[in-house]
């Protein structure tokens, strides 16, 4: 019915090469075409934030864009954010979570990691209300958010 | 020690029910009614769908009876010619695509001959809309202490008030899923729950399966809240009656907007108070009228009425007290179980009238607590004498410590001179929550938990409780390492799966680690037995032990196994409502501060304390986490939640038009906790889990009531109701 699209995209390091349908997400493509489940999907609607991924760097909502615009362009999920070799070494932001207890169900856990990334990187040293602000465009029902918070502060080696 | 599940949430690895790979599966959707009510004419089929593709099923392929089996049978699998809520399930339309699913759902046209609905709860039914027994009184309860007409009308003073709370969406962040197949005969179902032997009990009754080929999964669960204690029934249900249809595995996995519209919510109440006092604020008489709306059935609203009444007269000392409670029939979507289960409806309209008295008596909200908190050997409202110990007054002033609360009055006393456009102002609540089932519930329920011995010296905690973010898996850990000396990573927590763990209860009402847990500490204490070592033996000896009992009994099973009993002393009179509700209560005083801007009415929390004696914390970290979360759920639910209903269905039903708190609206947690260990909890621990919702919104809403002067009578208090009842004069300046 619908003409499928040829896309070459790179996720966590390895090259795709896929024929998708034009209308297909992006979330969908990671999870049904890659089987990266991960990257959860809450609200199909860009509100949760759940389905966070790094778009060439920046954190973008995977249930926001098509499969097709990342055609050529490079994917992070958060399977990619700890070193590969598939050890227990985690990422310092996945580090700081476990220790601060900053998840609980972890429904939400992987998209607030993929938005912390560049985060940090342009705030390396943030503030409370900095980090509360960057934050504010996920949902967590469980936490109350100041496990996250706190989290966020460990990460940045920031005092608490 | 850290999360024991937190390093597959960390990395991406755990698999919640739409992660499982599936083979040469069918997607399953809900076809639903249109309408609040009436007789089913038709259902058409629209003729640019190629039905043939489809498996379609209706209530004429449910093998046994078309119910929903829980406290009643009132609620169909499937409607059967008649509908009584907007959006109930009429057909199930199972498919390959989930695209061409969604066109087909929207093919099929239910037709429906309406009826006059009930749409509001409060209102008296016309006979036209009588739809239960002869008044749409799905439960009426009433707790009677003392006399409390001869009390009021000898009381120096009386205060009334009515306080009304609305519906709210639990917001779990995993939207509802289940996915059923058949295997060699057995049929399993796995996904996100609360209760697997609910779950098994529903799909037992409804397609007439004997337990041997029923078997019922958790997979990890994102968020509950209540609002996957029933429902999961009828979503199993429903993926079960397709698989069994198509001969293959069948995943329904609701998507935000139906999570919402169809599924549970926390029900709304009506609450009127009469209070007779002594002119200095000593209660006299409390008579309470406490009014749910049940929606179309029955489902849990007889035991939300019951803990919702046992907790609405507060933690206080009164003779006399009156407690009437009723749950409404309406065209509803049923309301469910949401953490709390009645008992933060009536807990606000408590706390916030309290404050109403206060303002009344014109004395000091905190010396009105004060004079009034129940004292050892005083009487709850269904007279159950409380003597556990805790000093409830000083949970109280550890609050007004923490939150400095006297300098913070005046300070915002000085502020809101000096400030036209903001009121700053603070407020609290003292409430109280009883943990475990109500009076004979856990003694209903027989809890069972089972620790087994493995070969290499291990053991393995065999329960139905699930993780669904709270920390059962740790704290369970926690208890099995203590009890035996042994690392965490000695003890292995088994997957609740119906065909492998006993029935040791459903994970809701506080119960877990108090009931649970203690039961896992006498399984533990069981399977040493079954050694003959020495009670002492602990750590490294006895898992040597184990290992030696596996070398002697070779192919034998080594288990410990424990069975609910009740604590001495404790009774309860189910027909008069008397006696003792709960084993244990744990208490709290929550302070909320907020600002106030008079120019657009919005309501800002700038500062919250929760202190709480909840028994021994087992694991501070998971508790403090507990109560952070409850807090900032019941933030949302005093200023922002509000479930919109237009014709009996709800109109917000997605996460843009439906708010809940972000990480920006809400001030850190301050969390403290007074320890009271109570004997008959897993090391001394009480239920904490709800304890944490009650106590924010009459928090809240007393503090805007001391920032402006308005008197808040309802939540959520949105700016535009805060508007409604209070003019601040500014609006004319603009």
């Amino acid at each position: 019915m619908d003409q499928q699209v040829p896309i070459g995209v790179t996720v966590n390091g390895v090259r795709h090469e896929r024929a998708v349908e034009p209308r297909l997400l992006l979330s969908d493509f990671l999870r049904h075409e890659l089987g990266l489940t991960g990257t959860h999907v809450g609200c199909e609607h860009g509100v949760c934030g759940a389905c966070t991924v790094l778009l060439d760097g920046d954190a973008v909502r995977s249930c926001l864009i098509l499969a097709v615009q990342a055609d050529g362009h490079e994917l992070v999920t958060v399977e990619g954010l700890a070193p590969p070799g598939g050890g227990d070494e985690l990422h310092p932001l996945q580090a700081a979570f476990r220790e601060a207890h900053g998840l609980q169900c972890g429904f939400c856990t992987p998209g607030f990691l993929m938005t912390l990334v560049p985060f940090l990187r342009e705030h390396p040293h943030p503030s409370e209300p900095e980090i509360r602000e960057a934050l504010s465009g996920h949902l967590c029902r469980c936490t109350g958010y100041q496990g996250i918070v706190a989290a966020v502060r460990l990460a940045a080696g920031s005092a608490p | 020690m850290h999360r024991r599940e937190g390093l597959a949430k960390l990395t991406g690895r755990e698999r919640y029910v739409d992660d499982l790979p599936l083979d040469d599966f069918l997607w399953g959707m809900t076809v639903r009614s249109p309408v609040p009510r009436g007789r089913v004419t038709a259902v058409r089929f629209g003729a640019d769908v190629d039905w043939s593709a489809f498996v379609i099923v209706d209530h004429r392929d449910i093998p046994g009876p078309n119910e929903v089996i829980l406290i009643e049978r009132d609620q169909p699998v499937l409607a059967a010619g008649y509908v009584r809520h907007v959006h109930e399930p009429v057909v199930l339309l199972g498919h390959r695509s989930r695209e061409g699913l969604r066109r087909a759902v929207r093919a099929v046209e239910v037709v429906v001959a309406p009826e006059p609905p009930v749409l509001d709860f409060r209102v008296p039914p016309r006979p036209d809309q009588i739809q239960y027994g002869r008044d749409n009184v799905l439960k009426r309860l009433k707790i009677e202490k003392g006399d409390v007409e001869r009390a009021l009308a000898q009381a120096p003073v009386v205060v009334s008030g009515t306080y009304e709370t609305g519906a709210q969406e639990h917001v779990y962040l995993e939207t509802q899923g289940m996915i059923a197949w058949l295997e060699d005969q057995v049929l399993v179902v796995k996904g996100s729950m609360q209760c697997p032997y609910y779950v098994l009990s529903a799909l037992k009754h409804a397609l007439a399966r004997d337990e041997s080929r029923v078997r019922v999964i958790q997979t990890p669960t994102g968020g509950g809240f209540g609002g996957k204690e029933e429902y999961p029934s009828d979503i199993a249900l429903h993926a079960a009656l397709l698989a069994l249809k198509a001969g293959r595995p069948v995943k329904i996995v609701y998507d935000r907007g139906e999570d919402m519209a169809a599924t549970t919510k926390r029900h709304p109440s009506w609450v009127r108070h009469r209070t007779g006092l002594t002119r200095d604020g000593r209660l006299l008489a409390q008579d309470l009228e406490v009014v749910l709306d049940g929606g179309a059935y029955v489902t849990l609203s007889p035991v939300v009425l019951s803990r919702g009444i046992i907790h609405a007269a507060g933690p206080y000392s009164c003779d006399n007290v009156r407690i009437a409670g009723r749950v409404m029939f309406t065209n509803a979507v049923p309301f469910g179980a949401f953490r709390g289960f009645g008992a933060p409806q009536t807990l606000f309209a408590c706390e916030r009238h309290m404050d109403v008295i206060a303002r009344t008596l014109e004395i000091d909200p905190v010396e009105l607590r004060r004079i009034n908190l129940l004292r050892d050997g005083q009487t709850t409202a269904t007279g159950q004498v409380i003597r556990d110990g805790t000093d409830r007054v000083a949970v109280l002033e550890r609050a007004l410590e923490l939150s400095d609360y006297r300098a913070k009055r005046r300070a915002h006393a000085a502020f809101n001179e000096t400030h036209a456009a903001q009121r700053r102002g603070i407020g609290l609540a003292a409430f109280y929550h009883g943990a475990g089932f109500t009076g004979g519930g856990e003694v209903h329920l027989n809890s069972r938990v089972r620790v087994a011995g493995l070969a290499d010296g291990r053991v393995e905690v065999l329960t139905a409780n699930i993780e669904m973010g709270q920390g059962t898996l740790t704290v369970f850990t926690q208890i099995a390492a203590e009890r035996l000396g042994f690392a965490p990573q000695d003890v292995a927590i088994a997957e609740a799966d119906t065909g492998r763990v006993p029935n040791s209860g459903p994970t809701v009402a506080s119960r877990t680690t108090m009931v649970v847990g203690r039961l896992i500490e006498r399984a533990c204490d069981d399977l040493r037995s079954r050694l003959e070592v020495d009670a002492a033996v602990r750590g490294a000896s006895l898992r040597a032990a184990i290992v030696r009992w596996h070398r002697e009994h070779a192919a034998e099973r080594l288990v410990g196994d424990a069975v609910y009993e009740r604590p001495p002393g404790i009774s309860w009179d189910d027909a008069n409502y008397r006696g003792d509700a709960y084993g244990a209560f744990a208490w709290a005083t929550y302070v909320a501060e907020v600002e106030v801007d008079l120019a657009t009415y919005s309501t800002r929390v700038t500062g919250f304390v929760a202190v709480q004696e909840v028994g021994k914390v087992l694991n501070e970290t998971l508790a403090r986490g507990q109560v952070q979360g409850g807090v900032v759920q019941g933030i949302g639910w005093a200023l922002m939640e509000e479930c919109k209903f237009r014709d009996g269905a709800m109109i917000n039903n997605q996460l843009t038009n439906y708010l809940i708190p972000t990480s920006d609206d809400v001030p850190p947690i301050h969390v403290a906790f007074l320890e009271n260990p109570y004997p008959h909890g897993a090391q001394g621990a009480k239920g904490l889990g709800e304890l944490p919702i009650d106590g924010p919104a009459p928090a809240v809403l007393n503090a805007v009531a001391a920032a402006t002067g308005a008197d808040p009578r309802a939540v959520p208090l949105t700016p535009e109701r805060l508007m409604a009842i209070a003019d601040f004069g500014l609006r004319s300046a603009e």
